[in-house]
């Protein structure tokens, strides 16, 4: 019993970290019409700083850290979506080649700025005794995780559905022509939402490093697996991103523990049947 | 002027052994490889404007197949690349039912999940795969009872591949099916009035490309004689779509030319330094934005363009 409650909670915890990552990637792709490929690397980038900036200086609060990588890596995605998206707007085949060649430059940047070696990010002390609920033991920061995933949820929902800036997105992804002739400055909301997508792939690569640690090859460890998210939950929907990481973090936690080497093929079962019979995904829009 | 070109090609091509030291008819022999690579991709980007991401799973799991039946299983090389082949087209057929439930941006996506699904699989399957450690120990086939172990013989093997490959895909391309393609990929719903069925067109174009991905990959783990994950990456598919797009994506010997010059800079590089990833990335970030037509292409204009500042 005690293996699959904390199974269980594994598979949230991965479930939230996962739609920390895909929500940006939907965002972005809801608005830009753009499969962001750089975004795997958006998050390796935030763990390395995460975990660079703990380990020289060490005392610095994990939230402050997820916070400041947050920014520094939105405003990395911002520079790269002004200087480099921006002059390619009627390509989007090029926009996608441009995302992956990024993606390289970063991670072998990674490579060269801090080696081959994994680097731990340590967990806050304060969250390292373990919780003890209903009689069983759980690890604390992984339930601290998945509040995260949850409150970024609704935060992002109330954004969306509930402010002036979230109209606009709106207006700008179901008609981004219209939504500039009515005054709508759509070309700016997309640097916007790519800074969002961004910083919070940026943030989630700190929040993750605890249980991930920064290494090579982190952001095509992690980029698969949002895509297959996105892909099962449907391109362009935050709620699509919702279910279909938890769906994914269960799947893909399970797999792993029971069926260690056919974890992959399992990941990509429930996708194959999505796309068979909704290939629009579970909550995506037909013609998105 | 084009025949010219023509002849010049086939007489290097046929004399090289006899004037070329072994590291350039090697040099050479990886880029006939490369080459079929990027033309089976090129009939999915180029003529049927299907921009896959996930090439190198056909090139890889035929690579992995014949390295196992070869060494694990002791079969024939004769028997071992016939497996290969069909299985690494059923599963081409396999992966076009899923990917081809989507167009533009979706079947990118799908089809680089799909293969990194399979390079997990290579990585983690230890037991069968051998992991990182990759697969040593493999022989190079005898056809007709000819060795192909030295570079020369080997350079003929690959040279009649290619150009088996390249007249093939031309035939493909140039036939009345590739006109349909050419057509469902520029305007699918008149194709679709006009009684074509635009997913079949597509679809059977997927297969016919993972056939002879799977080819490449035949001799790309017979030169190697070695197999390891980082043949199924994203960084194989990325290289083959930088030479297709690099040498003209939807022209016949673009993206052969592309292929060749990726492999040649990556060649040179790795002399030097180690950043072949970084590189990559930064040639893709220069092609897209100078050069989005391609490298012949795209330095007549820019010439025409200089041309006209200086009069």
């Amino acid at each position: 019993m005690q293996f699959w409650i904390i199974q269980g909670l594994n598979s949230l915890s991965l479930g939230g970290l996962l739609f920390l990552l895909s929500s940006g990637f939907s965002l972005i792709f809801g608005l830009m019409r753009l499969a962001n490929l750089t975004h795997g690397a958006f998050f390796m980038l935030g763990t390395y700083f995460g975990a660079i900036a703990m380990r020289d200086y060490s005392g610095l609060d994990l939230w402050v850290t997820a916070i400041g990588a947050g920014i520094i890596v939105a405003a990395l995605g911002g520079l790269f979506e002004r200087l480099v998206l921006t002059r390619l707007k009627s390509n989007p085949l090029g926009q996608v080649l441009v995302t992956l060649g990024m993606a390289f430059i970063i991670s072998d940047a990674c490579l060269v700025l801090w080696g081959g070696d994994s680097i731990p990010v340590p967990t806050p002390h304060y969250l390292q005794a373990p919780t003890r609920l209903f009689g069983f033991v759980f690890p604390t920061y992984r339930l601290v995780l998945v509040g995260i995933a949850v409150a970024a949820a609704i935060g992002l929902y109330v954004l969306i559905d509930r402010t002036r800036l979230g109209a606009m997105i709106r207006a700008g992804v179901d008609d981004s022509q219209m939504a500039r002739a009515v005054g709508i400055p759509v070309s700016r909301l997309f640097t916007i939402v790519f800074c969002l997508g961004a910083g919070i792939a940026g943030a989630a690569g700190v929040l993750g490093g605890p249980i991930l640690s920064a290494y090579p090859g982190l952001d095509a460890d992690m980029l698969p697996l949002a895509l297959i998210v996105v892909i099962l939950g449907g391109i362009g929907s935050l709620f699509g991103a919702f279910v279909g990481s938890f769906i994914i973090g269960f799947i893909y936690t399970f797999g792993t523990v029971l069926f260690p080497e056919l974890a992959y093929i399992i990941l990509f079962l429930p996708m194959i049947f999505v796309i068979a019979f909704r290939p629009q995904g579970l909550f995506g829009r037909l013609g998105t | 002027m084009k025949w010219i070109a023509i002849a010049l090609f086939a007489a290097v091509a046929l004399l090289l052994p006899f004037f070329a030291g072994d590291f350039y008819v090697n040099l050479a022999s990886q880029i006939y490889i490369a080459a079929i690579f990027a033309l089976s991709l090129n009939l999915l980007v180029g003529f049927g404007g299907m921009t896959s991401l996930g090439h190198a799973s056909y090139l890889g799991v035929a690579a992995y197949v014949s390295a196992l039946m070869t060494t694990r299983y002791g079969l024939h090389h004769g028997a071992a690349a016939l497996i290969s082949i069909l299985g690494t087209v059923a599963m081409a057929a396999f992966f076009g039912l899923i990917a081809l439930r989507a167009t533009g941006l979706g079947f990118l996506m799908i089809t680089l999940a799909l293969s990194q699904v399979l390079w997990g699989l290579a990585y983690r399957m230890s037991n069968i795969t051998n992991g990182d450690n990759g697969i040593t120990g493999i022989t190079r086939p005898e056809p007709f009872g000819i060795s192909l172990e030295s570079p020369a013989a080997f350079y003929w093997f690959a040279l009649i591949t290619a150009v088996i490959a390249f007249v093939m895909m031309t035939v493909f391309v140039s036939s009345s099916f590739g006109s349909s393609l050419k057509g469902v990929r520029d305007q699918p719903r008149r194709m679709a009035a006009l009684g074509f069925n635009p997913w079949m067109v597509r679809w059977i174009t997927f297969v016919y490309a993972g056939f002879w991905g799977a080819i490449s990959g035949l001799l790309y783990v017979y030169y190697n004689k070695y197999i390891h994950p980082t043949s199924l990456s994203t960084t194989s598919s990325a290289e083959a779509l930088l030479g297709v797009i690099a040498g003209g994506s939807g022209t016949l010997a673009g993206p052969a030319v592309g292929a060749a010059l990726v492999l040649l800079l990556k060649n040179y590089v790795s002399a030097y330094v180690e950043r072949w990833n970084m590189l990559l990335g930064l040639v893709f970030l220069f092609i897209v934005l100078v050069m989005p037509e391609g490298i012949v292409p795209g330095l007549q204009k820019l010439a025409a363009r200089l041309r006209r500042r200086s009069s």
